[in-house]
């Protein structure tokens, strides 16, 4: 039997993206139903790492987003707690800073250059000779070639983020519901009247299509398929451990790795620890479409660059090693917007890996969107009938 | 064949775990927690709950359930988190 059910808003994708589109739009007074066909904040949100990062991001839109996002990470937190209490709104938060290390004479010049240029873009970031970095971390490897301290970089727990963001959500007359699956819209003369999930169909004004990864599937299934697809990564977990590292910790060429549109798998060295003392060692890529399986040889190069910039690991026990999908766009931009095809729908995903980080902002725009607001940031670059995003409806 | 731990000489059977050897001795606890410094020695006792780690020849948070002893193992009490040595 199919039940009646309504909503000003139905977010499909109750992951970190997902939850700040929400928070956004039941700030501004909407009634929003949140669903998401597995569990809330279970997907990449809880493959990845936490990183709210400025450091990797080269000027652009990419970055306007990010320098907004964290700026209003800290206030959204700050505002989850006053409404919710501390329990809920702890996300552990860790203002610590990126370190970036180019452990090669020849990875010097190319990470200058970007210092330079995010410099006057107005990020904070110091250029640190050897003896310096080695004070900042007393583990790192004795070959420096150049160091960049990024003090605005950032960390939280994505999972408790998403969530405390859904709590927020709930509080509001809002409602999150886990194990329901989005099938397709509902369209009147064009626009969106509602959208069948599960067994029966809500009927809503709006549709916003935050699946992360699986952003290409819902859009097939809604009729209008954006190009976002999934791009594979791993982590290894240390067992817990003294201090070893402060901040977040990684080699030049992460900056590269990320920006490359290579299929073939890409490793870069990415060292943090974590509040309960492990350490976490990324970064990988690699597109293999969804395929899960392990596979040892992507495991043991994390492992052997990460040895590289902190020889100490060498020794250190790996308890567990966990892996997700970003959801990737062919110029590695997210899409933030109102789909073209059919009024009412809207997208909001191909954030990659970045997707922690630029949540807040993209919630916000998403919001200043669909209110007609000034925009936090300028939308034009992540719409979604840009050539590279726009996938032909296929008969 | 003979163990150290904490410095005292053990006797120990070809075969035997690390923790096998500890409770034979009657040691019921080799680790304390990272945080309040609490006692822990074998908990789940199949090598999945990581309870029961114990420093063995400078290299912590071993499984004492899962190592089979070695003639001359220097096996210590661990405190907390602690790296290779």
């Amino acid at each position: 039997m199919s039940r009646i059910e309504t909503a000003d808003v139905v977010v499909i994708g109750a992951g970190i993206i997902g939850a700040a589109c929400a928070e956004a739009l039941s700030a501004s007074g909407m009634r929003v139903l949140v669903v998401d066909r597995g569990a809330p904040a279970g997907g990449t949100t809880a493959g990845g790492e936490g990183n709210v990062l400025l450091s990797d991001k080269a000027p652009g839109p990419e970055l306007d987003l990010a320098v907004a996002s964290r700026r209003l990470w800290p206030e959204l937190i700050e505002s989850l707690r006053a409404e919710l209490g501390d329990e809920i709104a702890r996300v552990e938060w860790e203002p610590k800073g990126g370190l970036v290390v180019a452990t090669e004479n020849d990875a010097r010049g190319p990470l200058a250059i970007l210092a330079e240029a995010q410099r006057r873009a107005g990020v904070q970031a110091t250029a640190v000779d050897a003896a310096t970095a080695r004070e900042m971390e007393p583990h790192l490897t004795e070959h420096v070639a150049a160091a960049v301290h990024y003090p605005e970089d950032a960390q939280l727990q994505p999972v408790l983020a998403a969530t405390a963001m859904l709590a927020a959500v709930r509080s509001r007359g809002g409602d999150v519901r886990g194990w329901s699956e989005a099938h397709g819209l509902v369209v009147v003369n064009g626009k969106v009247a509602g959208v069948r999930v599960g067994e029966g169909t809500i009927a809503c004004g709006a549709v916003v299509n935050a699946c992360g990864p699986w952003a290409g599937h819902f859009g097939a299934a809604a009729g209008a398929p954006v190009e976002v697809l999934p791009r594979r990564g791993m982590v290894l977990v240390t067992a817990p451990l003294p201090h070893v590292v402060s901040r977040k910790v990684y080699a030049a060429d992460y900056v590269a790795a990320v920006a490359s549109s290579d299929v073939d798998l890409q490793v870069s060295a990415v060292v943090e620890s974590t509040a309960t003392g492990t350490v976490l060692i990324g970064s990988s890529r690699q597109r293999v479409g969804f395929d899960e399986a392990l596979q040892v040889e992507v495991l043991r190069r994390l492992a052997r660059s990460a040895v590289k910039l902190f020889p100490v690991l060498a020794g250190v026990p790996v308890m567990r090693a966990y892996g997700g999908f970003r959801p990737y766009t062919p110029d590695h931009l997210p899409v933030i917007g109102e789909d073209p095809r059919f009024r009412g729908l809207w997208h909001a995903s191909g954030h990659e890996g970045a997707g922690i980080g630029l949540a807040p902002a993209t919630g916000r725009l998403l919001a200043d969107l669909m209110y007609g607001r000034a925009p936090v940031v300028d939308p034009t670059r992540f719409r979604v009938d840009r050539p590279a995003v726009i996938a032909e409806v296929r008969t | 064949m003979r163990v150290l731990f904490d410095g005292e000489e053990f006797e120990a059977e070809e075969g035997q775990t690390v923790a096998g050897v500890l409770l034979a001795k009657g040691v019921r606890s080799w680790r304390t927690t990272r945080g309040a410094g609490r006692p822990r020695g074998l908990f789940c006792g199949i090598g999945v709950c990581f309870d029961c780690l114990v420093n063995v020849n400078g290299v912590p948070d071993v499984r004492a359930c899962q190592r089979v002893v070695a003639d001359g193992d220097d096996i210590r009490t661990q405190t907390g988190a602690e790296l290779p040595s």
